[in-house]
């Protein structure tokens, strides 16, 4: 059964829409590449399924039941995970006060509780290292370099035990060497039963490890097939308009 | 990992990225706080001054008056922290103080009990601060132009309200009311008692509650807070009702030791508060004070001011003595960004 199943959603900004009629579904343990231009409806339709804000229309189903999320704290509690573009961190706190943020680990009782800032770290510590990610729990985010802060985004989405990751753009910013390691846990990820969504324009990385790829074009869903019956050529067509439909 | 055998990067990738994974040591991390340098500037002023003015300055009457009076501003400057932490000002914590201070005298005037003028007090000031944060955190105003309409407005009503006279005559429970502001323990006045038990009251919830922590993040990356879950509007709604309770917590403190509630209590303020907190290390665009830094900020503009005047110098030239720190503040912060950056 599909664990996240999106019906005919559709979001309109005025009379801008953004994202129409879009039919989508993820198995667990699938990655699918969620490709398109800029402007084509890639981040809307992420922020809709991350509870950023309602479809205008359409319905979303999580492991076969519909829900609605008001904010993305509902959407995390059901398990689905983002990782932002801009990665969502702040500059001013350490890697594990970012990894916990919003959902710190306390300890004392009721109303007298404090953070457990040691228990955090050592989580931080055990995350990093699942990573591979020579990212310390006490390091500030403003010291780090674009790979230790995706390593941090996305050990917040293994904090829970997340079912669906929605990665924006994850290797956009990061250099090759790192890019092979944030691919690397998307597989892991995989492995483990996680269904992905990888938002990318970057095409090798799309290739490299997605099963399936949906392409969307001004807001349309213009092709979803498995990776095997797909080139970069025909996505490339597919992305500026050149091939119609597939 | 530290069991992870360290492989040297590959010469052809990364190499930007490769920073040396190295946490500065507690020595350093001092070093590199505002705090610390507005200690020793705190110690040197009174050293200094120790050997210049022995008779004057270094006495015990002096201690008790320059920690009497930069006390009422240090917990204003506490409170402003937390919403300066947010990213926030609160420029109306002058006039709070003022409009507190004549409803806690109305009160008192009336013949009812100390402790219901104090809770009238709490009250005026949280209902000032709740105004200020819902419209700076559910409308979405500037907190300049929110608080700026909170100096003008509450002002206004202090005015109003008191009828533009002197409130003096403080009923039955004036004199309770009295020892409360203006009564000292072991030496010291209790509003130095008060600042430093609110002090590191402040600094344990900035360092070790989810709340201060949030406080921080919304601060550093109000989106990012806000898409991970942290409840921003709340807690910057809250931030502004702390603010002003430290403003009217300050007020109570100031009608008790002067012995009477006049409405231009408090005019000007905002400056000395907004200064303190920025003298101590805070960041004006957000993510960085501490308790500590807005206690010492205050200290020093204080001991600053007593020197000025034990040295004779004209009163008149104290505005500039303290426009002169404040922008060195703001140097010496922007110096140490750019180096840790």
């Amino acid at each position: 059964m599909a664990v996240l199943e999106l019906k005919g959603v559709s979001k309109h900004f005025g009379a801008i829409e953004a994202v129409s009629n879009v039919d989508f579904s993820l198995e667990p343990g699938e990655v699918v590449g969620l490709m398109g231009d800029n402007g084509a409806g890639k981040s809307t339709l992420v922020k809709i399924i991350a509870g950023n804000f309602p479809p205008s229309g359409g319905e979303i189903l999580l492991e076969g039941s519909p829900v609605h999320f008001h904010k993305p704290a509902d959407a995390r509690a059901a398990g689905i995970e983002v990782v932002y573009q801009d990665l969502a961190l702040c500059n001013n706190l350490t890697a594990a006060g970012n990894v916990f943020l919003a959902r710190e680990l306390k300890r004392g009782f009721r109303p007298f509780q404090i953070l457990h800032d040691a228990l955090m770290h050592r989580r931080s510590r055990e995350l990093f290292g699942e990573l591979k990610s020579e990212t310390r729990p006490g390091q500030m985010v403003r010291r780090m370099s674009g790979g230790q802060r995706q390593a941090v985004a996305i050990a917040r989405t293994r904090l829970s035990k997340a079912k669906v990751v929605l990665m924006d753009e994850p290797t956009a910013a990061i250099s090759v060497r790192q890019v092979a390691e944030v691919l690397e846990l998307l597989r892991r990820l995989r492995d483990q039963g996680i269904a992905v969504v990888l938002i990318s324009h970057r095409m090798p990385d799309v290739f490299e490890v997605a099963d399936r790829i949906v392409v969307l074009r001004r807001g349309h869903k213009v092709a979803d097939k498995g990776i095997k019956g797909s080139s970069p050529e025909e996505v490339t067509g597919l992305i500026t308009g050149a091939i119609r439909a597939a | 990992m530290s069991t992870q055998t360290k492989t040297p990067p590959s010469a052809a990738v990364g190499i930007e990225d490769y920073k040396p994974d190295v946490l500065p040591g507690f020595g350093s991390r001092l070093l590199a706080e505002q705090s610390f340098w507005v200690t020793v500037a705190v110690v040197a002023i009174c050293v200094v001054m120790t050997f210049l003015q022995p008779d004057s300055f270094s006495t015990a009457d002096n201690f008790f008056n320059i920690t009497r009076n930069f006390a009422y501003v240090g917990i204003m400057a506490l409170g402003m922290t937390a919403v300066i932490i947010t990213g926030g000002i609160d420029l109306s914590v002058g006039s709070v103080m003022g409009l507190v201070g004549v409803a806690c005298g109305l009160v008192l005037q009336a013949g009812y009990p100390w402790w219901l003028a104090v809770l009238v007090s709490l009250g005026v000031g949280g209902i000032c601060g709740a105004v200020n944060g819902v419209l700076v955190a559910y409308v979405k105003l500037p907190s300049f132009v929110v608080t700026l309409g909170m100096l003008a407005a509450a002002r206004s009503i202090a005015i109003v309200v008191s009828a533009n006279k002197m409130i003096y005559d403080f009923g039955p429970d004036g004199d309770i009311f009295d020892d409360i502001g203006g009564g000292e323990l072991l030496g010291l006045s209790h509003m130095i008692w008060l600042l430093l038990i609110l002090a590191i009251g402040f600094g344990l919830v900035f360092r070790f509650t989810t709340w201060g922590r949030h406080l921080f993040a919304i601060g550093g990356n109000e989106q990012a807070a806000r898409l991970t879950g942290v409840p921003v509007d709340r807690i910057k709604l809250q931030a502004y009702i702390v603010c002003a309770l430290t403003a009217a917590i300050a007020s109570i403190m100031v009608v008790g030791w002067q012995g009477s509630a006049i409405n231009a209590l408090g005019t000007g303020y905002e400056l000395r508060v907004i200064a303190s907190t920025v003298i101590g290390g805070a960041n004006l665009l957000g993510g960085e004070g501490g308790a500590f830094g807005a206690f010492i900020g205050a200290a020093l503009i204080e001991v600053i001011r007593n020197s000025l005047l034990m040295a004779g110098v004209d009163s008149n030239w104290q505005g500039l003595f303290v426009g002169v720190v404040i922008v060195f503040a703001v140097l010496l912060n922007r110096i140490r960004g750019s180096r840790g950056d």
